[in-house]
């Protein structure tokens, strides 16, 4: 297939165009109609991509299977993926029947409620095979209306708060961002992201208003894509709205928040700061590891006092992007190899998480962890497979959430021994939040009336679970599956950063005599 | 074979744990333990089979980045065979007492299905392990370093119901992840240092790593002691040494099978064996090695006066297993990994003995655990009653003295004792005299109150006391074979002549018809070396006695055999021509607590209580366990909590959000006005911008003549 990205990408957006024009009513039927659309749209599109996964050729770390042709107003789409998107692509794919499975419960507004997850999805996708910068920014700024929507109209009752807590901090980086872009544009000629990465900005220093600036232009678009990132990531202080949008989503929103949409911020680091401002990314690498590792230990010791679950689980996605962060700007295989890989673990065990809080939060309408307790004795099952995330979650080695941290923090080793030290301190405190979090909800007597009659997991819960088990022990156990995957296109990465730093370290010696 | 020892306990594991519902209950239950004694079988098949080369047996492609690359391997040396014997058959011993033990737990309720999770745990907790010692890298060890972490968390908390077993089980998981913390960054800057974090590959680069200087932290190091240093910490928490210890007494609140074998012969010797696995780094790294002789010699001193005043059965073994480890790291930190390994090797059995000993009085007293209210049971429960005693004849050390001719511990203990003499550390020497007085102390302590005296606490009790069925004293026969017997039979290879020790481990060494000049503690002669290769040569030299003309040293590189051991470390030799009065001295310190525990038990049991009066800050200091939990609460547990709730409520809170608010009430109001809409406003408004952004982009790219 020529255009199998395109396909992929589209399935999810047509399927919604379709269930929007042609499903009417709002009876159990077509309710009911609406859930299965969805469900067979998600399915298909994971079964088609599984063709991307077969098609790409790991050996080569340029883009593959690009798709170029005209769009509106002299504007290009363009489409492709390389070793450190294809794997993201995959994981939405993955991730998106399951959510809608995890939906399966929901009655107000089904139909808007499944075309808002279908163009999600496809938007989504876009965001990680876009290779025209007006293109990506289009799918990256889209994809959160549905995502605001799925927050605003099915989230819990202080959802007004959190969309404009959202709304606020998007927008600053937005703005930024777009007005970057409009500067690459001036400079370079070109929106093509091939080009781009090729193209050498001027990393000349220069004062703005008294203030020099290490690596000019170079430090200004990478602060600017910076301010957008690190909203996205969420990286410490700009995390505060993710908490508050994990609260009031829905399980599945909070699902797809976690899984995937967070991964947005490190994929654009990837794909746009490290390589095409590499003298910017330089200038910036300290201050960026250490917000990575006092995002570590000061979002674990947050987290340690929640009494909200879903804050909880919320706050420690932060700590665990604080290891991506790292690992990107350590700069080197393992780091980044570390990085992409603590990514998509992360969107396994994560997901899985935020669904061990919806399971419970079905039955009981709560997410206090003061309301729990005693579980096990009712609920094995679901003791089993919160007790596997647990330890995914604390990065125990055998799960895949083990590989991503020890790469990271392996990487980040060869660069900065005390950020290493700081942040590995986190693997003590995660285990403190995990466990007692665990200790609470699951272990001790059930002696609360409201919990007598809880019953265990579903079919249709197991059914969820099982692939994101199959998924955390596979990479845990044998991680060549994606290390093989990305290996090349990161070495590449790699060598292009050191290469445009030691030509620009060359360049400087050259203007000083 | 190696490869079926490792999977055997896992698919136990699984079917147990999985399969029960399927095949039932009793199946399940003798699935995993006869994989288990099948894992124990060819386990001593290789011990006694392997020929001291070290062979490295790969399984699968791991961890794979650049240039790191790790494999699902084994690394089958005679370290490993040791550990892999120990391992096996203490678990498989343990399977079977616990036939016994768990049947009918109070804990649980009528219809509870608890066993085939209890016995699936054990054989996973005996997979990590074997994983532990069986890894031929670093990545491999911290999987079964924190697999077995996670089975002892499991099993601590077995009774899930309990709150102190929930907190027990929780604290031992994140002590250890403290540990963890150290081992992790020492796997880090090895890396860092050699590319790779393979065994061989780091050990041919230990003497680089000597030379080499590693900026970490705050300051220059010479690159090896750092690792050392940080392995140790790795070790700490494991093993239970000082500062990271407070979790192991906790962890009696598992049931006792697991204390036997998790808590007492296997999984807290594994920091042990780090040690002696690293010994290629640890023998060119004087500072690291100086400071665990310090910190286990001061481990067995601080545990062994903890064990005195303690009344819970479980607790004295529990403090006395961590007083023993302190023994092994001192042995390990002078230079004798052989005499580490041999003590870790007899105290496996003696321990074990001990656990399951406690857990059949326990079980014949209705799970009551207070020594207090034990006493004169030893007519009752007299299989139980002569194991005991064999496991304390063995823990204090009981033999002939300046011959080889004794109980388990005796051959062990003494040896340690004699390296640290050997080894220059006087506090060692002493602080483990006097803990040997101490353990002594406290063994008979345990022996009188539980079987001698006067019947105590609930008589209904004592009269329902009754002797364990068969399934829990066979272990506890073969254990007491071991106790009695493990001394004897491989003392000369633990810490014979180095002949015998190298071909043990498979160490080169060599002939030296007399010492070298620098040898200081030997026999006159002049510096004449012959080469002579004698590894694999036969025993033929056994009448060697001391200061006879055949001397061996090790000549062996780093990496080859199981151990290394540097040319210039004769702590083996100096142990064995240590004076008369050192090597008698254990034993003179085991009389004077057995006098003491004797006079203070037997003769005058009023003593004690009085001596307890008397000195009241004391004995509360002891019974306290020095404050250690209290302390850590103040400045660790608390201060984090509190912490926490100010960087949430503070931090996030009053800052963060505070100064957003601030921006928002400020721009948003203007916004929502120019959107016109009030509460869905925000969305559209967010859409407007986007539009408007695009809008503007496509606008400077039409100016600009468009994209190419």
């Amino acid at each position: 297939m020529d255009n199998i990205l395109s396909i992929v990408t589209f399935i999810p957006a047509i399927s919604a165009g379709l269930m929007a024009l042609f499903l009417h009513g709002n009876d159990a039927a077509a309710q009911s109609n609406a859930k299965w659309i969805a469900l067979v749209a998600t399915t298909v599109t994971f079964l088609v991509s599984i063709g991307i996964y077969t098609e790409f050729a790991p050996s080569n770390p340029g883009f593959q299977m690009v798709e170029e042709g005209e769009w509106l107003m002299g504007l290009k789409y363009k489409m492709g993926v390389d070793g450190i998107s294809v794997l993201f692509v995959l994981l939405t794919t993955f991730i998106m029947p399951l959510t809608i499975l995890a939906s399966w419960n929901v009655t107000d507004r089904v139909k808007e409620y499944m075309i808002a997850f279908l163009l999600l999805e496809t938007l989504m996708l876009g965001v990680f095979m876009a290779l025209d910068l007006v293109l990506f920014y289009l799918f990256f700024e889209a994809g959160l209306i549905p995502m605001f929507l799925i927050i605003g109209i099915w989230g819990g009752k202080d959802r007004i708060y959190a969309s404009f807590k959202f709304f606020l901090y998007t927008f600053l980086g937005s703005v930024l961002m777009l007005v970057a872009m409009v500067a690459m544009y001036v400079d370079a000629r070109t929106t093509d992201i091939a080009a781009l990465m090729t193209h050498q900005f001027s990393s000349e220093g220069f004062s703005v208003l008294g203030i020099y600036i290490v690596g000019g232009m170079q430090t200004l678009l990478f602060l600017a894509f910076f301010a957008s990132f690190a909203v996205k990531m969420p990286m410490w202080p700009v995390h505060t709205w993710l908490p508050d949008a994990h609260v009031q989503a829905p399980t599945a929103g909070s699902v797809v928040l976690a899984a995937i949409l967070l991964k947005m911020g490190g994929y654009g680091f990837l794909r746009f700061s490290l390589p095409m401002f590499p003298v910017g990314s330089a200038v910036m690498t300290d201050l960026v590891l250490w917000m990575s590792a006092i995002a570590v230990v000061y979002t674990s010791l947050v987290a340690l006092v929640q009494e909200d679950m879903k804050k909880l689980i919320a706050y420690s996605s932060v700590a665990h992007m604080g290891f991506v962060t790292m690992g990107i700007f350590a700069a080197n295989q393992q780091g980044i190899d570390g990085a992409i890989f603590q990514m998509l673990s992360h969107g396994f065990i994560s997901a899985a998480l935020f669904l061990c809080v919806g399971v419970i939060y079905d039955r009981m309408h709560t997410r206090d962890i003061e309301a729990y307790g005693g579980l096990v004795i009712r609920m094995p099952a679901y003791a089993l497979v919160f007790m596997l995330f647990t330890m995914a979650n604390v990065g125990l080695p055998g799960t895949s959430g083990f590989i991503g941290e020890f790469l990271t923090l392996m990487g980040t080793f060869q660069v900065n021994t005390w950020v290493t030290a700081v942040a590995a301190s986190g693997v003590i405190f995660s285990a403190a939040y995990a466990l007692w979090l665990y200790r609470r909800v699951v272990f001790g007597d059930l002696i609360k009336e409201s919990l007598k009659s809880i019953t265990d997991m579903s079919t249709r819960e197991r059914l969820i679970f099982a692939p994101l088990i199959v998924m955390t022990i596979l990479l845990g156990v044998y991680p060549s599956l994606v290390t093989d995957v990305i290996g090349n296109s990161t070495a590449a990465l790699i060598s292009n950063y050191d290469t445009a730093l030691a030509a620009a370290e060359a360049a400087t010696q050259v203007a000083s005599h | 074979m190696e490869t079926t020892i490792l999977f055997a306990p896992l698919v136990g594991a699984l079917i147990c744990g999985f399969g029960w519902k399927f095949i039932g209950e009793k199946a399940a239950l003798w699935t995993a333990t006869g994989l288990l004694f099948l894992a124990c079988l060819l386990s001593w098949i290789v011990f006694f089979s392997f020929d001291g080369h070290t062979q490295q047996i790969e399984i699968m492609r791991w961890i794979e980045s650049g240039s790191l690359s790790t494999s699902w391997a084994i690394r089958l040396d005679r370290l490993t065979a040791i550990m892999l014997i120990v391992v096996t058959t203490v678990s498989a011993l343990v399977h079977l007492y616990s036939f016994g033990y768990m049947d009918h737990d109070p804990q649980w309720r009528e219809g509870e299905s608890y066993k085939p999770r209890f016995f699936a745990y054990l054989s996973f907790f005996t997979f990590a392990m074997l994983m532990l010692v069986t890894a031929d890298n670093l990545v491999q060890m911290f999987f079964g370093w924190e697999g077995v972490g996670v089975a002892s968390y499991l099993l601590i908390g077995f009774y899930y119901r309990k709150p102190s077993a929930n907190a027990a089980a929780m604290k031992a998981f994140i002590v250890n992840r403290v540990g963890d913390f150290g081992f992790a960054l020492g796997i880090f800057a090895l890396f860092f240092l050699t590319d790779s974090i393979n065994f061989s590959d780091i050990f041919a680069d230990a003497p680089r790593l000597a030379e080499t200087q590693l900026t970490f932290l705050w300051g220059e190091w010479t690159a090896v002691e750092v690792v050392c240093v940080l392995l140790f910490i790795g070790a700490m928490g494991k093993s239970a040494q000082l500062i990271l210890h407070t979790w192991l007494p906790d962890a009696m609140e598992g049931p006792t099978p697991v204390s036997a074998l998790i808590h007492a012969a296997t999984m807290v010797t594994a920091g042990v064996f780090l040690v002696c696995r690293m010994s290629p780094l640890m023998e060119f790294a004087p500072g690291a090695t100086g400071f665990i002789t310090v910190l286990g010699a001061s481990t067995a001193f601080f545990a062994a006066t903890v064990g005195l005043v303690q009344t819970d059965i479980k607790r004295v073994i529990a403090y006395s297993t961590c007083s023993q480890l302190g023994y092994m790291f001192v042995a390990a930190g002078v230079g004798m990994y052989s005499a580490a390994m041999f003590h870790l090797f007899t105290h496996a059995f003696f321990k074990a003995l001990l656990f399951l000993g406690a857990g059949s009085v326990i079980h014949a007293m209705h799970h009551e655990q207070d020594m207090m209210n034990y006493g004169n049971l030893r007519k009752k429960i007299p299989y139980t009653f002569w194991a005991m005693m064999i496991g304390t004849l063995a823990i204090t050390g009981v033999g002939i003295p300046l011959t080889t001719i004794g109980f388990a511990g005796f051959l062990s203990k003494d040896a340690i004792i004699e390296s640290a003499y050997a080894g220059g550390s006087a506090f060692g020497f002493w602080a483990l005299v006097i803990a040997a007085a101490m353990t002594s102390f406290y063994s008979w302590r345990l022996i009188f109150l539980t079987f001698y005296g006067q019947e105590r606490g609930d008589k209904h009790t004592h009269e329902h006391a009754h002797e364990s069925p068969m399934v829990m004293l066979v272990p506890l026969g073969v254990l007491s074979l071991g106790a009695v017997f493990a001394g004897m039979i491989w003392y000369n290879n633990f810490f014979g002549h180095a002949d015998q020790v190298g071909k043990f481990y498979g160490i080169p060494v060599a002939e030296a018809h007399a010492e070298a000049g620098d040898h200081a503690k030997a026999d006159d002669h002049g510096d004449d070396t012959h080469a002579t290769e004698s590894h694999g040569e036969e025993a033929a030299h056994g009448d060697k006695a001391k200061g006879g003309d055949h001397h061996y040293a090790f000549v062996g590189k780093p990496g080859e055999g199981a151990l290394y051991i540097a040319p210039d470390n004769h702590v083996l030799d100096d142990a064995h021509a240590a004076p008369k009065w050192v090597k008698v001295s254990p034993f003179i310190a085991m009389l004077l607590g057995f006098g003491l525990a004797y006079l203070f038990y037997i003769v005058n049991p009023a003593l004690p209580g009085r001596l307890a009066e008397n000195q009241r800050p004391l004995y509360l200091f002891l019974k306290n366990k020095w404050y250690f939990d209290e302390i850590y609460d103040a400045i660790l547990v608390k201060p984090t909590v509190a912490l926490g709730r100010f960087l949430w409520k503070g931090g996030d809170g009053k800052v963060i959000d505070g100064f957003l608010n601030g921006v928002a009430m400020g721009v948003v109001p203007f916004f929502t006005r120019l959107a016109g809409k009030a509460q869905t406003g925000y969305i559209f408004t967010y859409a407007f911008w986007m539009v408007l952004g695009i809008a503007a982009l496509i606008t400077w790219m039409s100016i600009g003549g468009g994209a190419h």
